[in-house]
């Protein structure tokens, strides 16, 4: 009696088990309503955002009187290509991206949107994004802009399984935005650009290394070789290096007349923390250490732009030590 | 040693293939469907809806993406369950290295921290890298052919669409 009675539990104990399982299957039909919510995670929305941002620091920053629609052509051609690039990195990556915590609820891997829809909406953004930054910007932009989403999807994304020169690669990837805001409004590559092409470079390290110190599990198994992996002891020096190469390059800043002296005598607090924490990461090298470094680097490159922009070199002329109009 | 060889090889070979066989959509459905993930290799199931009108280039699209399923199914449960299997064997030697008396004494499984696992995380990457090669190869090929052959149904399908519009329109 005892047995038939454990045989019927079990019985609908399977059942509900299958009703339970078959619930979570989904049909696969992308409804409008969903649609931007969707295309919003697949081109990476809030990393776009960030990368607009830095694009608009540079074409603030740059010594030229600021053009609204010409600010406003950037700032959309440079959003648009990040939603392209952004794009074709998830179509690459999708049975690496559902072996990630961190990245396993993306559109693709979910099965919200099809690779042939997820293609069709990066070339949707590429060629508008193009487009509008080199005839409506300048061609030097847009042509940064194709390198930008080159480097982005067909170097550093397979470049990511293959070798840790992917950090170095990625690096460059952050950089350029700024660039393409300067070389906006000025039309050309000068030191300005280089300097915030440089400060951009240097905090991807800090910010990535530490990240990638509490992700080394997902990356051994995923096979992803990141240095944290790889090289520890490379990746915690590397991100202490290039903390104080920021501090280093906000000094810079008044000698190349892109700010004032004053900037990187107020910066000098935030990047001296950031530093800190660089060091205490490199010497503790525990999952605490780079938790603290990443955060900081989250606010700290915000910060660090807002100062420059408050910092901004007035440019020759308007502070009266030109000729009086006659 | 062969014991858990042969172990995990009839494991993998339980787990190569995902568990969709349980489940079976609505009849008025003609979509596709998308399951949870699976245990072993989370990637998800999808059950390929097959029109009764199929084409030969919509099937041969199926086909292909059913095949790299299986393919991809095979690849990441064998993946991980080496992972996991290794880690355990791993910790196991470590634990047993550091001192017997100490999973006696806390009464819990001790584990070891994130750094005193580095050094499994490092070579386990290491030992892997040509069979990750292979694959980052074989799935790009995969994946641009899937891409390819889906651009190909959608003309298709337009196409067909369009002559019988024509067909409407002139009759």
């Amino acid at each position: 009696m005892e047995l038939e009675c454990t045989a019927v539990t079990e019985d609908s104990m399977a059942v509900g088990k299958e009703t339970k399982e078959e619930k979570q299957w989904k049909e696969m039909k992308l409804s409008v309503d969903d649609l931007p919510g969707i295309l919003a995670r697949l081109s990476k929305i809030k990393l776009t955002a960030l990368v607009v941002s830095t694009t608009s620091a540079g074409f603030a920053l740059a010594p030229e009187p600021f053009a609204w629609p010409c600010f406003l052509l950037t700032t959309l051609g440079t959003g648009l290509a990040s939603c392209a690039a952004n794009s074709i990195n998830q179509f690459f990556e999708v049975p690496f991206d559902s072996n990630m915590n961190r990245t396993k609820n993306r559109p693709l891997v979910r099965g919200q949107i099809s690779p042939l829809l997820a293609v069709s909406f990066a070339a949707c953004c590429a060629v508008p994004g193009v487009a509008l930054l080199t005839w409506g910007v300048n061609p030097l932009t847009g042509a940064l802009g194709v390198f930008n989403i080159f480097l982005y999807t067909c170097c550093y994304t397979p470049l990511k399984r293959v070798s840790i020169a992917n950090t170095w690669v990625g690096a460059v990837v952050g950089a350029i935005p700024p660039v393409m805001g300067w070389t906006a409004a000025t039309g050309s590559l000068d030191a300005g650009a280089f300097l915030l092409g440089g400060i951009l470079y240097c905090w991807q390290f800090p910010h990535f290394n530490a990240l990638s110190w509490g992700l080394r599990e997902d990356y051994s198994r995923g096979g992803y070789c990141m240095m944290s992996v790889t090289h520890p002891a490379l990746c915690r020096r590397v991100a202490l290096r290039h903390c104080l190469a920021l501090v280093a390059l906000s000094a810079a800043a008044p000698a190349l007349d892109v700010t004032t002296w004053t900037f990187p005598v107020i910066a000098l607090p935030i990047n001296l923390y950031i530093s800190y924490l660089g060091f205490r990461f490199y010497r503790d090298a525990d999952r605490k250490s780079s938790r603290k470094l990443f955060f900081c680097s989250l606010w700290h490159l915000p910060l660090l732009l807002l100062l420059m922009l408050s910092c901004k070199r007035p440019p020759a002329g308007s502070s009266g030590a030109g000729e009086p109009p006659s | 040693m062969w014991n858990r060889v042969l172990f995990g090889a009839g494991l993998f070979h339980s787990v190569c293939h995902f568990e969709i066989s349980r489940f079976c959509p609505p009849r008025k459905s003609c979509h596709d469907w998308i399951g949870p993930p699976d245990k072993y290799s989370n990637l998800r199931p999808v059950h390929f809806y097959i029109p009764e009108n199929e084409s030969p280039l919509e099937q041969k699209l199926r086909e292909l993406r059913q095949e790299t399923q299986e393919w991809n199914q095979q690849f990441w449960a064998n993946q991980n369950l080496t992972f996991h299997k290794e880690k355990e064997e791993f910790i196991h030697s470590r634990l047993k290295a550091k001192g017997p008396g100490l999973r006696a004494e806390s009464g819990q499984k001790a584990t070891l921290n994130a750094e005193e696992m580095a050094d499994f995380y490092k070579e386990f990457l290491s030992k892997n890298f040509r069979k990750h090669m292979c694959y980052n190869r074989d799935w790009y090929r995969r994946n641009f052919a899937i891409t390819f052959f889906m651009g190909k149904v959608a003309l298709d399908r337009i196409r067909k669409k369009l002559r019988l519009k024509q067909k409407k329109t002139s009759s």
